[in-house]
């Protein structure tokens, strides 16, 4: 019992600090979600990524990453509503 | 004392006398000798001697006394240092107490503190954020009304006091004290002993008060009053007394709150006519009457000061032969206390306040277990009054909703009281859960009550703060109409001399106050600011800077502003500047941003008209400065100039105050301000360097230690204004007696040593350390070591240096008990005189000696810690020749039977050999080290830990001195030393073994460590296994290897385990090296990892973890995959510790195959349908997402809906 607390205030803790962990109950949009924002900020974040990928998309690098940056707002389109 | 009486004084110090030997001359002084000498012949020893001595002092006293005065002058100690140990933070246990009471928080607290029960629980608030709650519990209107009354009512005591001081009672006299009261008005009551004295008491105050409180203050008093001058000396005589300067803790300002009158009954009665909080068991009785007990039970005296009863009477003394005499007639009792009027025939003191009196009898056996609740840990007589109601055994079928309900949360509180762990554990979580269905009424009107309770444990009181605080967060802001009665036994905890109470109760106000919201809170305790009563003042303050601490500051300043300058009355002032002060000492720093707000809130009440106020004031500008230190000078601005001018006009205790807040503020300022006001202040200071008020010479200690560090006090001015005065007046022998005095004069010598420098300040105190008292000795040698240690000895002159050496020589051999710090001091000033010590060296090595063999273990013990100390001083000074010669000592006193002296002679050793080498040893280390191995067998910690060092360092130095087979005794013996409590210990040992094994080569000691997994200590076990470790790391492992995994194939479980842990720790060890041995170990890694027992794989795990990360990126992916598939199923484990390991094994093996493979396992399980699989492959992906997110970007699967792909990814140039 007291195992199964703490367990769930340690996750609570994890959640809190890191958004993209998930647990047990965590949906598929939920997911993608964070697997999408964690992939542009990625791109972001790692310059001759960017850099590579304005190349073939032929546009200047910050036009690819305020491009990217905007995708990040519900980069896999709406939540589902909510059932119940 | 001279220099001539101290030479002899030298020789002394080698006398025979106190060396230890066996030749005793003297006769022992037994029974046979005594008879011989007192020539008793067996029959009776004593006779003709004087066998009792006076059991009381006076005899003694009254000797050499005539007229009552002394012929010879005495010199005593004062009454404050006789009683140093009786009150407050210094007071030792009491050893007549009974265990119980001591438990008792009352017990340890001080009259001040104790001033907690005369506060009752007021009467429900009304919460006016609330729907219709204005007309629930009493308004703010009704409360300042009360309060109003109150102050009305101490105002018209003291009146009275006055006019009787003047002797205006003549009229009064006449009435009869007998007729008012109960009998006057109501005729007989019935003595049946079921009402308490209280419930009287209230209902006549109540006629008394409510009806005259419209008439003119200077009424007639009641006639009744007469005669009770010391009963009314009343609190307004009180604020006199009160407000020590210093008000850091509670303590500190209680004492001078101990003269206090005790309150009399009166004082409390002033109960509210209706609406009070019921008594806890009050379900029998209607609601009104059963007000809570004015005074608390046992604090009430008056029944053994009331008369005995014409019953009682009768009951003692005989029915014949005696007549009961009719009183003669005009007589009337002179000794009827007329502040205890009302007590009914028959009274025998309390009773518990319950209709059917045969429950209330305390002599009736308590019950050990409740029906309904189960086994109890203990339960108290006083529980029967709280929980009486439990046993009564009423049928609960037809009882109302209501009281199910609170027989529900009775017997919760019970548990969590008086319960076992789980117990209370179950009761908590379901007193939390239900809250807001129990509903707040219910529930403080049980708790509050049980948290007034006199006998209340630390434990009980705990539990239950604990129970409000739960609660709390429940009810939220359905609390507030009770926020009040919270406070009211809240707050004695912010007093409490107990740390971890007042952390509690901070904690709990700091809740209360985010429940109920600013407004209420401030409406709530607004009334109390100018209490009447000094102690409840103090403690709103305090609880006001909690909430100021929780709800911001700046939310409450305006509030604080608007008390500061209150016009109505100085108490609120007093109470307003109090809670600024408390607000700095609670938030520390993080008062800065608001102190400008503050400073200028209480600034104005620097010049306030009463001198109490004043004093707060500067005290909290003083905290405040504290607080702020080192920034915040501008925010000080204003209030420097009514400050300094203040300062000068003040005398005594206020003085005191305002030199503080200076002090405080000084250091604060720039360069040449300080130097400025440095000099300004220090007049005064120096002025007060002579008062005698203990509290005056803490502030001004504290002044000069401040003033002095700051940049503008230059050592010129310090050297010729202040050094000469605060020598004359601090360096004095009485100052070393007392232990505050002492701590204070030290830190500030220290202190103005950092600026005027060593010699000035050693110079003058160092012949000191030649003074006959012991106390000013050791406070000298204190003093210097802390100078040198900080400041070298760099400019110690030559002459100033052999006085130094010779008074700590003499300091050192003249202690009678043996202290540290004379220790450390003679071990500085060495040290810090480094080569300029030769001279002296001959002449202390030959003390060392001399005390190396004296009688007193104690001292012999010192004087090995003094070598120890001092080896490094005496071979920078090329004396190792003198080093051998004690180091020889040292080697003759290995048989010493006392473990603490033999502990500290082996560390001497250890450090002469630290210093002067093992070659050059003497005697050489192959004598040393066989008598060693007999004392490896002590079970003393310290001995062990220093011949463990000793052995260690040889083992390590210089193997070669001693031979192989030697080295393997001692490897047996430190078997055991693996058993050791201490860590360090522990870590030696296993150190140890791997410099054996490298001297002596692996194998055999190898055979000792295998041989020892087989035995049945778990800690030994584990100690062994690193020690193979150690030996594998120490030799290479595949010297080690081999043998080890022969090991696992014996059929047992104890060695297989070890064999695996062992092979952990080496890969710990190893890293990288382990790349040679991965295929070799792989083998058995499978078999241990495919092993039935949990633990086998969980040890097995842990290899693999360090063989993982030790092998990063060296090409071993295949093995590790490998690993993998073996340990992966182990996810589902549950066992705490074995999914740990697992986990971590996962982890290490993600760093060494890359964080896209182990992803690969992952992704099958995440959206499982069986939760209990979703759960651990979850936790695994998180701990791959926390340590390697971004390695896992191109891992994620590619998925079909459109929105989710990741088109980027496509990209190719």
């Amino acid at each position: 019992m007291a195992d199964k607390l703490r367990a769930q205030q340690q996750l609570e803790s994890l959640q809190a600090r890191y958004v993209g962990t998930g647990h047990a109950d965590t949906t598929k949009f939920e997911w993608t979600s964070n697997i999408a924002r964690d992939s542009l900020s990625s791109y972001i974040g790692h310059p001759p990524m960017l850099q590579y990928m304005s190349i073939g998309l032929g546009q200047p690098k910050e036009k690819t990453r305020i491009m990217l940056l905007e995708r990040m707002i519900q980069p896999v389109g709406q939540p589902p509503e909510p059932q119940d | 004392m001279s220099g001539s009486t101290r030479r002899s004084g030298k020789s002394k110090t080698f006398d025979p006398a106190n060396q230890r030997t066996n030749t005793s001359t003297k006769a022992s002084l037994n029974e046979a000798f005594d008879k011989q000498l007192y020539d008793g012949n067996g029959v009776e020893k004593y006779v003709g001697y004087n066998t009792s001595i006076a059991a009381n002092d006076e005899d003694l006293d009254n000797v050499g006394e005539i007229n009552g005065r002394r012929l010879v002058p005495q010199y005593t100690a004062s009454t404050s240092q006789l009683n140093e140990f009786a009150h407050g933070d210094t007071e030792e246990a009491d050893i007549l107490m009974s265990r119980e009471e001591q438990a008792q928080i009352a017990s340890r607290e001080t009259d001040y503190q104790k001033r907690r029960f005369d506060r009752k629980l007021s009467p429900p608030r009304a919460d006016p954020f609330a729907q219709n709650g204005e007309d629930e519990g009493w308004s703010y209107r009704d409360i300042m009304k009360e309060r109003e009354l109150e102050r009305e009512e101490a105002r018209v005591r003291k009146a009275i006091e006055e006019k009787e001081a003047k002797g205006g009672n003549q009229v009064l006299d006449h009435v009869p004290t007998l007729k008012d009261g109960i009998d006057g008005v109501d005729g007989v009551v019935t003595a049946d002993g079921s009402k308490t004295p209280p419930m009287e008491q209230k209902r006549k105050r109540k006629r008394r008060w409510d009806s005259n409180s419209e008439e003119p203050a200077d009424t007639k008093p009641e006639p009744e009053q007469k005669k009770s001058r010391s009963r009314w000396e009343g609190d307004e005589d009180v604020p006199q007394v009160e407000e020590a300067p210093v008000e850091k803790t509670p303590v500190e300002e209680s004492p001078a709150e101990v003269s206090g009158p005790v309150r009399s009954r009166w004082d409390t009665a002033t109960a509210p006519p209706a609406g009070a909080a019921p008594t806890p068991a009050s379900g029998l009785q209607t609601p009104r009457p059963s007000v809570p007990m004015p005074f608390a039970f046992g604090t009430d005296i008056s029944s053994r000061n009331a008369p005995l009863s014409d019953e009682q009477l009768d009951s003692i003394l005989p029915s014949d032969g005696y007549k009961i005499l009719e009183p003669p007639p005009g007589y009337e009792p002179v000794r009827k206390a007329v502040g205890v009027p009302a007590l009914p025939v028959g009274y025998n003191g309390y009773m518990v306040p319950e209709a059917d009196a045969n429950s209330s009898l305390l002599g009736k056996q308590l019950p050990t277990e409740i029906p309904g609740v189960g086994d109890l840990q203990f339960f108290k007589a006083e529980d029967m009054k709280y929980f009486g109601k439990l046993v009564d055994g009423a049928d609960e079928n037809d009882m109302t909703v209501e009281e199910l309900k609170e027989r529900k949360i009775m017997r919760l509180l019970l548990k969590v009281k008086n319960g076992t762990p789980p117990m209370r554990k179950t009761a908590l979580r379901q007193l939390t859960d239900n809250a807001r269905q129990f509903g707040p009424a219910a529930l403080f009107n049980q708790i509050l009550p049980l948290l007034m309770e006199r006998t209340l444990e630390d434990q009980e009181r705990h539990l239950l703060v604990k129970v409000i605080d739960r609660v709390l967060y429940k009810l939220d802001d359905l609390v507030r109409p009770y926020v009040h009665k919270i406070l009211v036994v809240i707050e004695p905890l912010l007093i409490d001399q107990d740390y971890y109470a007042r952390v509690e109760g901070r904690e709990i106000i700091s809740n209360l106050s985010k429940a109920a919201g600013l407004a209420h809170m401030i409406s709530t305790m607004r009334p109390d600011l100018d209490h009447q009563d000094e102690y409840v003042r103090n403690t709103t303050a305090r609880a006001f800077a909690v909430v100021a601490s929780a709800l911001g500051v700046p939310a409450l300043l305006p509030f604080l502003v608007a008390v500061c300058r209150s016009k109505k009355s100085w108490h609120a002032r007093h109470t307003g500047v109090k809670i600024v002060q408390q607000i700095p000492i609670l938030m520390g720093c993080a008062v800065l941003p608001h102190l400008k707000g503050l400073v200028e809130a209480i600034g104005g009440n620097l010049n306030d008209e009463q001198p109490k106020v004043r004093m707060v004031t500067a005290l909290a500008l003083a905290a405040l400065a504290e607080a702020a230190s080192p920034y915040g000078i501008e925010s000080f601005d204003p209030i420097l100039n009514p400050l300094w001018t203040g300062a000068r006009r003040q005398r005594g205790k206020s003085l005191a105050s305002f030199l503080k807040a200076i002090g405080y503020i000084i250091p604060l300022m720039d360069e040449e301000y300080s130097n400025y006001f440095t000099s300004q202040i220090m007049e005064i200071v120096i002025r007060e360097f002579q008062s005698p008020d203990e509290e005056m010479k803490k502030v001004v200690l504290k002044v000069v230690s401040q003033c002095s560090i700051t940049a503008g006090v230059t050592p010129v001015y310090l050297r010729d204004n202040v050094l000469p005065e605060f020598f004359k007046h601090f360096w004095v022998r009485r100052m070393a007696l007392d232990k505050r005095n002492y701590r204070q004069v030290v830190d500030t010598t220290v202190d103005l040593a950092q600026k005027a420098g060593v010699a000035e300040i050693v110079g003058r105190i160092v012949n000191n350390m030649k003074d006959e008292s012991e106390a000013y000795r050791k406070m000298t040698v204190e003093t210097v070591d802390r100078i040198i240690s900080t400041l070298g000895a760099h400019d110690v002159d030559e002459r100033l240096e052999v006085q130094l050496v010779d008074g700590v020589l003499v300091a050192f051999q003249d202690q009678s008990i043996e202290d540290p710090i004379i220790l450390d001091g003679f071990a500085t000033v060495v040290n810090a005189l480094g080569e300029r010590a030769k001279p002296y060296l001959p002449q202390i090595v030959k003390i060392i000696l001399h005390r190396l063999n004296n009688k007193s273990a104690s001292v012999r013990q010192q004087a090995a810690d003094l070598i120890s100390r001092v080896t490094f001083a005496m071979s920078k000074c090329d004396e190792d020749v003198q080093l051998v010669h004690l180091a020889q000592a040292l080697y003759e006193y290995l048989g010493e039977e006392y473990p603490e002296v033999l502990g500290s002679i082996l560390g001497a050793l250890r450090a002469i050999v630290t210093v002067v080498g093992l070659h050059a040893m003497q005697p050489p280390i192959k004598d040393i080290l066989p008598r060693l191995t007999p004392i490896l067998r002590n079970r003393h910690e310290k001995v062990q830990e220093n011949t463990i060092d000793l052995v260690g360092r040889i083992a390590d130095r210089g193997a070669d001195y001693v031979n192989p087979r030697e080295w393997m005794r001692i490897c047996f013996e430190l078997l055991d030393m693996l058993k050791a409590h201490k860590k360090g210990i522990r870590r030696a040992a296993n150190n140890t073994f791997g410099y054996i094994a490298k001297a002596i080569g692996p194998q055999d000691v190898l055979a000792t460590l295998l041989g020892n997994l087989r035995v049945q200590e778990r800690q030994s076990r584990v100690c062994t296994a690193v020690a193979i470790g150690i030996v594998a790391e120490t030799c290479a492992p595949f010297t080690v290897l081999p043998a080890l995994m022969n090991e696992y194939r014996v059929p047992e479980l104890n060695v297989q385990n070890g064999v695996l842990k062992a092979l952990s720790f080496m890969f710990e060890y190893i890293g990288e090296m382990s790349k040679d041995y991965v295929y070799a170990v792989l083998p058995l890694l499978e078999d241990a990892l495919m092993d039935r027992d949990q633990v086998h794989r969980q040890t097995a795990a842990s290899a693999v973890k360090h063989l993982a990360l030790g092998v990063v990126g060296l090409d071993c992916e295949d093995a590790m995959i490998h690993l993998l598939n073996l340990i992966f199923p182990n996810i589902f484990e549950t066992s705490p510790h074995v999914i740990d390991r697992v986990i971590e094994a996962v982890d290490g093996i993600r760093n060494a195959v890359g964080t896209p493979m182990v992803m690969n396992y992952i992704w099958a399980g995440l959206f499982h349908p069986a939760r209990k699989v979703r759960h651990p492959y979850w936790r695994v992906y998180n701990d791959a997402y926390v340590q390697n997110a971004d390695s896992i970007i191109p891992a994620y699967p590619s998925f079909e809906d459109k929105v989710c792909q990741r088109h980027e990814l496509d990209i190719f140039i």
